[in-house]
Formats: C-alpha cells, structure tokens, sequence
C-alpha cells in the first residue's frame, strides 16, 4: 500500500457500490476479510460479499461485557471493534517457521515452507486498529531484525477503513490519539450513513491502489451537504467516548511505580487469563513449540502467540522471574502504556477497549491508571 | 514486499560437534563448526541460540574468543530438556545454530584501564573469551584481576585456564568456594567478598560481572562501595529468551531486551530495575 493523503472531496456509493467492491478485490485475487457473526459476537473472517456483514447489528461493551444487540436500521458496521483484532490474520496465533529433517546419517537439515503471502483485503478497518498495525509493524518490520513473513503480508493487504459511528462502551481512542476518524494507512476509508431510508457511504482514497479499486466500482463525487454528513459522523462519535486514558507523563509514572500498591489491588482481581493480551491488536509476544512427528525424524518450529500473564513466559533455570500476578499484571501494563515508548518511540495502547470489554473480571486499566496517578507517591515508601 | 528478499532470522544454520568436552559434573563444552565452512565471527559476551532437534532451541553464550579460530565453542549446563539434550551430543553430530546475538563486553573500551573480571560459576563462561583478549594485548591495559567464585571445589570451571592465567605475573587470579571440603586451601566464601583486596584503581577501571542474578546485584554493590562509577560495571543479564531477535517479548528486563539491549549492560542503567523484585 503506497501512502496517499486522504482525498478529502470524496465519494458516495450506495450498499450495492460496497457489495461491488468486495467483488472487485475478490477479483483481484485478495483475500477479502471482514466482520462477520460467529457464536453471537462480531469477528473478523472471511466474507463473501454483504450479505456476510453483521447488518443490523451492534455490541453492546462494557467491562467485562459483550453482548449483540439489533439496531434500528441496516447499518452494515454498526458496531465498535470485533472481538478478535487484524493481528490474526498479519501475525497467525500459529505459524511454522520452518522445519527440520534427521537424515539416514543422523545428520539434521533444515527447511522453509515455500509459499506465496496471503494477499490480505481487511474490510472495515478502525482508526485504532489502522494504528495498531502500525505500533506492531515497528516492532516486526523496524527493529534490527525483520520477521520477514509479517512484512510481507503487510505490505500486501489492502486496508478498507471505516470511521466509526459511535463510541464502543470501552472505547478511549480520543485520548490515545488513534482515531475515531482514520486519517492515514488506508487504501479506501468509508464512513457509514444509515439513517431512515438513506443508506450511503462517503468513500475517501488513501493510495493510488484504492484509487484503482474504487475506478471499478460505480460512484458519484460527495456533495458538500454529504461531505459534512461524514465529517459530523466522526465529531459526534468523539463527542460521544465516555472513557480516557490521560497519558500525559504516563511512561515516568509507571516506570517510578513499581511498588505502587495498586497493583497489589489489581493482583487480587486478575485472573493472570491472558485475555487481554489474546485481544490486544499490539502485543506481539509469541514462543516457539517444537513438534515431532512419530517416526522422530520430522521435526517443525511453531511460533504460537504467548502472554506475559504465564508462568512459563518467564521462566528460566530455577524457577519464573515473574511468579506472583501483581508482577504479571504491573509488566503487562508497565509494558504497554511506558516501556514501549522507549523500545518503539511509541505507546502500546490505542484505545480500541478490548482488554476492558474481554476481562472476566472487568478490569479497566484506564482505572488503574488513574488509581495510580492519583497517589504516585504512594509506592516508593514501600 | 522487497523484505520477503532478506534472510529468515528465525532460521539456524547447521554445525557439526568438533569435540564435546566434559568440563564439570553438569556441564560439557562443545566445539562447533559450521557445515557452510564460514568462520565464526563474534565479540566476547555475544550468544548463540542453539537447536537440538526435537527439543528446542536456547540461547547460551560463547565462551572461547573467536580470536582463538576454534569456530563457536560453547559451556553447556544441563539444567532442563533442552540444555540436556545439547550437553548429550557426541562430536559429529549436527544442531542448530543462530547467531551471533547481542551485546558484548567493552573490551576495547577498557583499553587502558584496570580490568576487574568478577564471576560466579557458570559465568566465567561468557567472560572467557573477554579474558582471553584482554591477554593476548596485555599491554593494551592496567591491572587485570580475575575473580571466581564456585559452589564447591568440583565446581570450579575452567580449573587448567584459572591455573595458567595465575602463573602469569601480570594477571591476579582469585578462587574462592562456597563450601569447602577437606583437601581445599583457598578461599572460603562469596566472590563479592574479594573484591575489597582487589588491585584496582576504582576511578580508571571496568568491571565485567556475570554470575547469578543476586551474585551480580551484590558484586556491583561491592564495587560501588569500593568507588567505582556505576557506568564503569557490566553485567551479563539472563531472562527466558524465544527468538534472541527481539520480537518475542520474552526477555524484557523493563524497558531492555536483554536479547538485543544486552546480554551486557552497564549497571547504572539497570540498577533501578534491579532492586525491584520479580520485574
């Protein structure tokens, strides 16, 4: 995807404009994903054409709470984020890196699986989740070294964004400074107007790749009237976030706090589950698995995503470093919102709110925060 | 997608075992050579991951220089599957191997200098190969004062190079054991406690420390206590490390990776973390 700004004027198309684009990138040989309705959540899979969408439907999340409700109208992204982030599909939950052979000579040779990159077309991208790929694709695609599957899959998905039209129950984009509106690192961005009998959407062009896909799809240039239409979409859905994250010195905050009481309050409610790393669209940890196969002379390395909330993803000869969960929970969070700034130049957060939402507990780490900065001092006596 | 052109990081290249060396009841030292024919090229303090088919892989340090042109010479403790399965391998069979990774000691920066070699078991390992180049340009530096501590006197590691580094005239060696037996007539106690009597000039020296986590956080306090700058003394961390590239997350030691941050890092910058339990 080549970076364009955003072309501002815009265009219109109608619900059978949309179902022409998923068929024009089908066309192209992408494979199209998008959000579709599985075991009564919203998840990202493979689509076939908008009768896959979840239309008429939205969540309903809060801490520790999803539901699927019906809406008023036939709104085909009418909901916050999916339960699952993109990153399953640029970073696979499981992934054989390569395999090995014993030869007759007892001698080991080693193997790359041979295959051409999903060509990914990601339908109904989230500001935050755009940011997400970015924030992850620092981390794999600009340290000293390049996972080199994870580039290339990145660098041929074809992104269709959507701005949001109302703010998720544990949605701080605003505060992350991650949306609602996207405004870069997409090919086409859309914005929703489902109101009454009027359903259309206002198309913007991210990159000459988008300019190419949208040439194939029937639509008209945006008035002002509708242009305004949109922009007031994305105003009214900022307006609307009832949560924030004030990150304003947050990385001396954490980092200062190691003893900070409050995570000896959080110990007492998380479950170290993992769920909210699972659903977090930036945390990239993973560990590797050997598996043999029963002749012993087949070996694969298989890279499975992994949660700093394991005993075994610290542990070294002797025991874990991190045994107890206040040690987990605070390196999780210390990770995510202050150490990342100094490893990526970035915070690990974008406020999409699904650590919230998918906690069992409800823990909201916009919370803690906030318990934390409210007495900082606290700790350091300990 | 020109990145698909660059190589797999998380692919190892495949050496053979020159020699496996029992060094001491659970350790063996292993020799090997690349298949490819390369020279292996790497600092002192850098490490491998290595490959033992049908276990895992682990990172463990080189502990010849790789001036001595010995290829990648390892000090294997057995001390879980993978490890024990590596310190089994019998000279001709085949592991892999990726690397080299991370930081290394600041040989050449101690040029001039006072050098103060301070290990706890196992870790004179990945301060060997410092050693060893340090010696081979003695003239390069001041003082050079080797201190190790061992558990008992069957613990202690690399007794022949201890022996000969302590008959040069230029080189203070110092052994002591946590437990002694009958028959050891050397010093009884923790490595720390010879660093007192050790000849540095605390203002013109470096430290590089590796050992046990708490060994190396007492050493570094003893020598900030003898005056030595915290910037002056290194340590060679250890966490639980996946792919040594540092896109796993695994061996975050706060906001370091001690994968590519380290293994070596320089105390004033992790003294904070620690003092922190379980960080």
């Amino acid at each position: 995807m080549q970076a364009l700004k955003a072309d501002n004027s815009g265009f219109v198309i109608g619900p059978d404009g949309l179902q022409r684009l998923l068929e024009v990138l089908a066309g192209e040989g992408y494979r199209v994903v998008g959000p579709a309705l599985r075991d009564d959540a919203i998840v990202y899979d493979d689509i076939d054409g908008v009768a896959s969408l979840p239309v008429g439907w939205t969540d309903r999340q809060e801490p520790g709470r999803y539901a699927l409700e019906r809406r008023e109208d036939n709104a085909c992204f009418g909901y916050a984020v999916g339960l699952h982030s993109w990153k399953k599909f640029l970073f696979p939950p499981a992934e054989t890196l390569w395999t090995a052979q014993r030869g007759s000579d007892g001698a080991i040779a080693v193997s790359t699986p041979e295959r051409a990159p999903d060509k990914f077309a990601f339908i109904g991208v989230r500001s935050c989740e755009i940011h997400a790929m970015a924030v992850q694709g620092r981390v794999f695609e600009e340290g000293p070294y390049t996972d080199t599957a994870y580039a290339a899959r990145r660098a041929g998905a074809f992104i269709v964004a959507v701005n949001c039209a109302e703010a998720g129950g544990t949605c701080f984009c605003v505060s992350m400074e991650t949306g609602p509106r996207a405004e870069q690192g997409f090919d086409l961005a859309l914005t929703e107007l489902a109101d009454g009998a009027e359903h259309w959407f206002l198309v913007e062009v991210g990159s000459e790749a988008g300019r190419a896909v949208l040439e194939q799809v029937p639509h008209v240039p945006a008035t002002a009237e509708q242009a305004e239409a949109a922009r007031a979409v994305s105003e009214r859905t900022a307006s609307g976030m009832g949560r924030g994250l004030d990150t304003q010195g947050i990385k001396d905050l954490l980092q200062d706090n190691p003893e900070h009481s409050r995570w000896d309050d959080v110990a007492e409610r998380c479950l170290s589950c993992a769920n909210c790393t699972m659903v977090c669209p930036t945390c990239f940890c993973s560990t590797v698995e050997e598996h043999s196969d029963l002749t012993g002379e087949n070996a694969q390395r298989v890279r499975k995503w992994d949660s700093c909330f394991t005993m075994d993803y610290s542990y070294i000869h002797g025991g874990s470093v991190r045994s107890s969960a206040r040690s987990r929970y605070r390196q999780w969070m210390t990770h995510k919102l202050a150490n990342w700034i100094d490893q990526f130049g970035t915070s690990g957060c974008v406020g999409c709110g699904r650590c919230i939402t998918w906690c069992p507990v409800g823990i909201d780490l916009t919370e803690e925060v906030a318990a934390i900065r409210a007495a900082p001092e606290e700790g350091r006596s300990r | 997608m020109q990145a698909a052109a660059l190589k797999d990081p998380f692919v190892p290249d495949i050496c053979r075992v020159a020699s496996a060396r029992r060094e001491l009841a659970d350790a063996v030292t292993l020799e090997l050579e690349p298949l490819s024919g390369a020279r292996p090229d790497f600092r002192p303090g850098q490490f491998n991951m290595l490959y033992a088919f049908g276990v895992g892989e682990v990172a463990i340090s080189m502990s010849v220089s790789a001036h001595e042109n010995r290829g990648f010479v390892h000090t294997v403790r057995n001390a879980g599957a993978v490890s024990g399965a590596l310190a089994a391998l019998e000279p001709g069979a085949t592991l892999g191997v990726r690397g080299p990774f991370g930081t290394g000691w600041p040989v050449a920066e101690a040029e001039g200098r006072d050098v103060l070699i301070v290990a706890g078991g196992l870790g004179l390992a990945p301060l060997r190969p410092a050693i060893q180049e340090v010696l081979a340009r003695r003239e390069r530096y001041g003082r050079v004062t080797i201190l190790a501590g061992c558990r008992s006197p069957h613990d202690i590691l690399y007794q022949r190079d201890l022996e000969r580094w302590r008959q040069r005239l230029d080189v203070t060696v110092e052994v002591t054991v946590d437990h002694a037996g009958t028959g050891w007539h050397g010093d009884v106690g923790f490595v720390t406690g010879l660093i007192p009597r050790s000849p540095f000039d605390p203002d013109k020296a470096v430290a590089m420390v590796c050992g046990p986590e708490v060994m190396m956080r007492f050493a570094a306090g003893a020598l900030l206590k003898a005056g030595m700058p915290a910037a002056d003394i290194y340590l060679s961390m250890e966490r639980n490390m996946k792919c040594a590239i540092g896109l796993c997350g695994h061996c975050q030691f706060g906001p370091a990776f001690v994968c590519k941050d380290g293994p070596v890092l320089p105390y004033d910058r992790i003294a904070g973390l620690l003092a922190v339990q379980e960080i």
